[in-house]
């Protein structure tokens, strides 16, 4: 299947002479969830709002469900919801005129009853009235959200969502987006935490100062770049290593009573039954075993240090 | 063509002018009947008619101007001037909106409201003085043309504006003197012959004098020259405002 979006050699510099994306090639398909990680000013904002319109591009091209974003604006921009990082509000409108307003400005006829299944999707039915200088900080978040959704858009972009948000609204974003994405939208997100995109995403993509290091399914990513470490609790301590274990990547802990053995998420595969195997021959025992698994957040902090 | 956008924007801001009504009607309408007061009796006691036509009379048009400038102007900018400065304009410039439709929306209700209160103006004229309307259709023309010029100034300015200081200075600061220079409250065949040369440069002159004369049929300037100014300056509001939208000019970096 065609990507539904697909964003070939993009570049941007701002008037001020700064380039703020220096050539990303990204293919989102459809009814994938995409997390965009990176640190603040890795060019996250700057990519979304030219997908969006919000930004002219530099050179390069985007396309959106076979559509040009800057030639063919309608098409592409009627498909597309977006929420953005800041919490930018008409203070003295009310909730539902607000997100009506969504609705109409993406030239589609008044829905009262979708509104209505929005706004109590996301708990705002009882404040429907109230006008939005009233609101706390989370639900002028959901109020952005349910404006991003008035227009049903397929692709929806979520800007750094979960930025000074509460638990509670955190989950009951992540079902919302977990719902969307039943009905096949395609998610993409912002974050710089690394924990939000370990939860929810499909794939991950890095990026950090205007460059897309890598994108990969999330499993694939923790696999291929995840150290992976095999402890084993010695039932007697060891001084020192036996010769036929010397193969292995391992060292002695906590007094010779503890074996590690680190190995990359791939190659572990057939390594440990022989390691197993080996302890076995040379009548070394052990009374317990555990593995631990590096998460995105060591992966990254990896590829961003590395490459920055 | 997303009417459905257009009408979106349209009653959003007619919504939003509605909140501010009372004020935006009220001000006018105290200001005119002073106006009428403190000229009409003070100095209308002294000067009785000008080519004819009582003192009262011969100002309304002009005030009907002032007022009518002043809040296609101010409408015209805040609408697109908030969004702005809020953030929201975010929601406009990623909706599948040509920037020509946006501006329908805005400078159509900016032009309405600022017609509306027109109106209202005229009305509580004819409460003081005589009116008397010799070229009704013309007199639509001149104020639906201007209406919709102003309030396209307006959408100018309020792009152009970093701060709510610039936003305000050209209203407050440059229509009234204008106005006032322009012949609202006296012909200019009254002025020495020098300041008579100046005012033709004066814009508001041309409005001032045509929109008189659609009243009385007196005028500073042949009617078709005023309506050749209008004109002209619409035609170069609408060559600024294409070269914002293809620029994308603070709207778009
Ligand atoms: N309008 C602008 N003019 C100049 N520089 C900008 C503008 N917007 C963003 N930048 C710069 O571009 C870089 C990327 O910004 P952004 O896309 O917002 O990053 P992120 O969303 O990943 O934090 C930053 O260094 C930022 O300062
Ligand atoms: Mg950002």
């Amino acid at each position: 299947m065609a990507p539904i979006v697909s964003i070939d050699r993009l570049t941007k510099t701002y008037g001020n002479g700064f380039e703020a994306l220096k050539g990303i090639d990204l293919d989102i398909e459809e009814g994938e969830i995409l997390a965009l990680l990176g640190p603040n000013g890795a060019g996250k904002t700057t990519l979304i709002s030219i997908i969006c319109g919000l930004v002219n591009p530099g050179s390069g091209k985007v396309m959106v469900a076979g559509h040009d974003v800057v030639k063919d604006f309608r098409a592409t921009r009627a498909l597309i919801g977006l929420v953005p990082q800041e919490l930018t509000t008409d203070m003295f409108e009310t909730v539902w005129n607000t997100v009506s307003f969504s609705r109409g400005v993406h030239g589609k006829k008044p829905d009262p009853a979708l509104i209505e299944s929005i706004l109590k999707d996301l708990s705002l039915w009882e404040k429907k009235d109230n006008t939005l200088r009233e609101l706390s900080g989370g639900m002028k978040r959901r109020v952005l959200i349910a404006k991003a959704l008035a227009h049903e858009p397929k692709i929806l972009f979520l800007d750094e969502p979960t930025a000074g948000v509460d638990v509670n609204l955190r989950r009951e974003m992540w079902q919302v987006v977990e719902r969307l994405r039943e009905n096949g939208v395609t998610i993409i997100l912002t974050t710089h935490y690394i924990e939000e995109a370990e939860e929810i995403a499909d794939r991950v993509g890095v990026i950090n100062g205007g460059r897309l290091l890598l994108v990969e399914e999330k499993r694939a990513l923790m696999q291929k770049l995840g150290r992976k470490q095999l402890r084993l609790e010695l039932s007697e301590p060891l001084t020192a290593l036996p010769d036929s274990l010397a193969l292995y990547n391992l060292t002695l802990a906590d007094d010779g009573t503890a074996l590690v053995h680190e190995y990359q998420g791939e190659e572990g595969q057939g390594s440990i039954a022989s390691l197993l195997a080996t302890l076995a021959a040379e009548d070394i025992h052990f009374r317990d075993l555990s593995t631990r698994q590096s998460s995105l957040e060591d992966i990254f902090v990896a590829l961003v240090g590395e490459k920055a | 063509m997303n009417f459905e956008a257009i009408k979106s924007i349209y009653t959003f801001e007619m919504a939003r002018m509605q909140r501010t009504l009372l004020q935006s009607v009220i001000s006018p309408v105290i200001t005119t009947s002073l106006y009428f007061i403190v000229f009409g009796t003070a100095i209308g006691s002294r000067i009785q008619t000008i080519e004819g036509v009582s003192y009262g009379s011969f100002i309304t048009p002009g005030l009907i101007m002032l007022t009518l400038l002043t809040q296609c102007i101010g409408n015209g900018s805040i609408g697109i001037y908030f969004p702005k400065f809020t953030g929201t304009i975010y929601e406009i410039l990623s909706a599948p909106v040509a920037m020509t439709e946006i501006l329908v929306g805005y400078v159509g209700a900016a032009a309405t409201k600022g017609l509306i209160i027109g109106l209202i103006i005229l009305a509580t004229a004819s409460f003081f003085v005589e009116i008397s309307i010799a070229h009704p259709v013309m007199m639509v023309v001149f104020l639906v043309l201007t209406a919709v010029t102003f309030s396209l100034f307006g959408f100018i300015i309020g792009i152009w504006a970093k701060n709510f200081e610039q936003l305000n200075i050209v209203p407050m600061l440059v229509v009234p003197p204008l106005t006032f220079l322009g012949g609202s409250f006296y012909s200019i065949d009254m002025l020495p012959p020098f300041w008579q040369a100046v005012s033709h440069f004066n814009p508001v002159l041309y409005l001032v004098s045509g929109f008189r004369w659609s009243f009385y049929e007196i005028a500073d300037v042949n009617p078709l020259i005023s309506l050749g100014m209008i004109g002209l300056f619409l035609a170069i509001c609408l060559s600024v405002l294409g070269w914002i939208f293809k620029t994308g000019y603070r709207l778009r970096s």
